[in-house]
């Protein structure tokens, strides 16, 4: 499972361009438990892991099963087109873990990822922690923190025939979801209609949000890139 | 999937919900309707859109005077307004699209959800790739391009040729027929995926060998694929494979680290001592 591991930007681009932009409102910190050897007790591990994300503005937090804080719903009326509630509900994430997943929660920022890393080392959960972000970003946060990195996975980028792949503005989009269900042709689509004005970037970040089903999209970089899109700085 | 004549309305909320683009509007039968090759069974569409549950007629009729009017209306983009979307039940060997489309679907052959195995991602308490050996998670079809295992047959047969090690606990591993020759079941041959991994570990210094022997292939098959690769750090937490890649020209911006606070809390056997 490397869903968050293929998040693209300037630095994989087929041609790179000579300085890409840093990508600094991208953070994820995710636990998991490994059967047979700390998973006892992990609902509760996980539950607590999430509460601690909590005090440190996340903007997204999810639980692979199940899905982030905005998810699609079963039970919608006609007057939803008009008054749709577009409000995250990251308690229905915490008490919906009931067994094996993964738990993550998304950060916009170095300072709010490095203080709950802290928390999370403080409180020994005694499940795997990792960081995906920027590498450099990563091992500075652990220097910070005081913490030996143990392993390192590197994502490579994209190679074969990536001829096949969207624009770099829509493959900055749908690789959020690493799992692959947010569709280029729908983040195409939020583009355009950010573009006409038909809908705000921040709604279009919450539809693309609700097709992630682990919780890891960023609405924070989506915003940011819609409103590049549209010409506007973010 | 498919999608109910009966419900459907010819919105085409979900044309572009589809990660492969596997649903249109038939012209002739004024309905959404599958491409049933081109569908992965990853259930985006049934899981990731809401649901209302109007009266197909009555939205029909609406969308006919709007229609006539040249009314250009803007619903929310993510909904199915009848509820049409509908599963089907899956034998063998389409069953195996959804395992490695759907990450809702736990695979047996790892017990966890997703497509592949932990990696390194609790490397600090199973020891899976230790000092002086690297991880590779090779991916097929993503993102958003999908992969036929024919082609993932390509590349693991070169990789076999290497000599490197399959990781056992990963599902395509599982559905090799002769694992030392990297040979995938004939008769899966042929099914499409939204994403597939191979996992195999060598050791540090034959790197740039699996980078080489992918990159000769890469041309060779019908999609995209992207690469991943892992180490255990050392004592101080450096590791050595930044400047390896460096070297070799690959880009190491972004990545997983594992902070090394998980610990045993039952009696499993930890292989490199955490």
């Amino acid at each position: 499972m490397t869903n968050t591991l293929h998040r693209y930007s300037d630095h994989y681009a087929v041609e790179p361009a000579a300085e890409p932009r840093p990508v600094r409102d991208d953070y994820i910190v995710f636990a998991m438990a490994s059967q047979g050897i700390n998973d006892d007790d992990l609902v509760e591990k996980y539950r607590a892991f999430l509460r601690l994300a909590l005090r440190h503005n996340p903007i997204n937090i999810g639980d692979a099963t199940k899905g982030g804080w905005l998810r699609p719903r079963n039970d919608l009326n006609p007057t939803t087109h008009w008054a749709r509630a577009h409000d995250a509900d990251p308690q229905a994430v915490i008490s919906g873990i009931d067994g094996p997943t993964t738990v993550a929660a998304v950060f916009d920022n170095y300072e709010a990822m490095k203080a709950f890393v802290e928390d999370v080392k403080a409180a020994q959960l005694g499940i795997s922690i990792n960081i995906s972000a920027p590498m450099d970003d990563a091992e500075r946060c652990c220097k910070d923190v005081g913490i030996v990195r143990h392993s390192v996975e590197y994502s490579l980028g994209f190679q074969g025939h990536v001829e096949k792949l969207p624009d770099s503005t829509t493959l900055e989009l749908s690789t959020m979801c690493g799992h692959g269900m947010i569709a280029a042709d729908f983040a195409k689509k939020m583009i355009d209609w950010v573009k006409e004005n038909r809908r705000t970037p921040e709604e279009a970040a919450g539809y693309m949000a609700r097709f992630c089903s682990c919780g890891v999209f960023n609405t924070t970089r989506a915003r940011r890139i819609l409103n590049r899109a549209r010409g506007v700085k973010g | 999937m498919r999608i109910d004549p009966n419900k459907c309305v010819a919105c085409a909320n979900c044309v572009p919900v589809c990660p492969m683009g596997a649903i249109h509007i038939d012209s002739g039968l004024g309905r959404a309707t599958v491409d049933e090759d081109a569908c992965v069974e990853c259930f985006t569409c049934y899981r990731g859109m809401s649901k209302e549950h109007l009266n197909p007629r009555m939205v029909r009729a609406v969308r006919k005077v709007a229609r006539f009017l040249r009314f250009r209306f803007d619903p929310e983009p993510d909904i199915c307004p009848t509820d049409a979307i509908t599963p089907q039940e899956l034998a063998w060997p389409r069953i195996v699209r959804r395992a490695f489309s759907d990450p809702r679907v736990p695979h047996e052959s790892t017990g966890i959800h997703g497509r592949g195995t932990a990696e390194v991602k609790t490397n600090d308490v199973t020891g899976r790739v230790r000092a002086g050996e690297a991880g590779f998670v090779i991916e097929f079809g993503r993102p958003g391009v999908g992969a036929r295992f024919r082609d993932i047959q390509r590349v693991t047969t070169a990789l076999a040729d290497l000599g490197v090690e399959f990781e056992q606990n990963n599902p395509v591993t599982s559905l090799m027929r002769d694992v030392p020759r990297g040979l995938i079941r004939e008769d899966i041959l042929d099914e499409k995926v939204l994403s597939a991994i191979v996992e195999i570990k060598t050791q540090v210094e034959n790197v740039p060998a699996v980078l080489g022997a992918v990159a000769k292939v890469r041309r060779e098959v019908d999609t995209v694929i992207s690469l991943g690769v892992s180490t255990r750090c050392d004592p101080e937490g450096k590791d050595p494979l930044r400047a390896l890649l460096a070297r070799e020209g690959y880009p190491a911006y972004r990545g997983k680290t594992n902070l090394g606070l998980g610990a045993a809390t039952a009696a499993a056997e930890v292989r490199d001592g955490g």
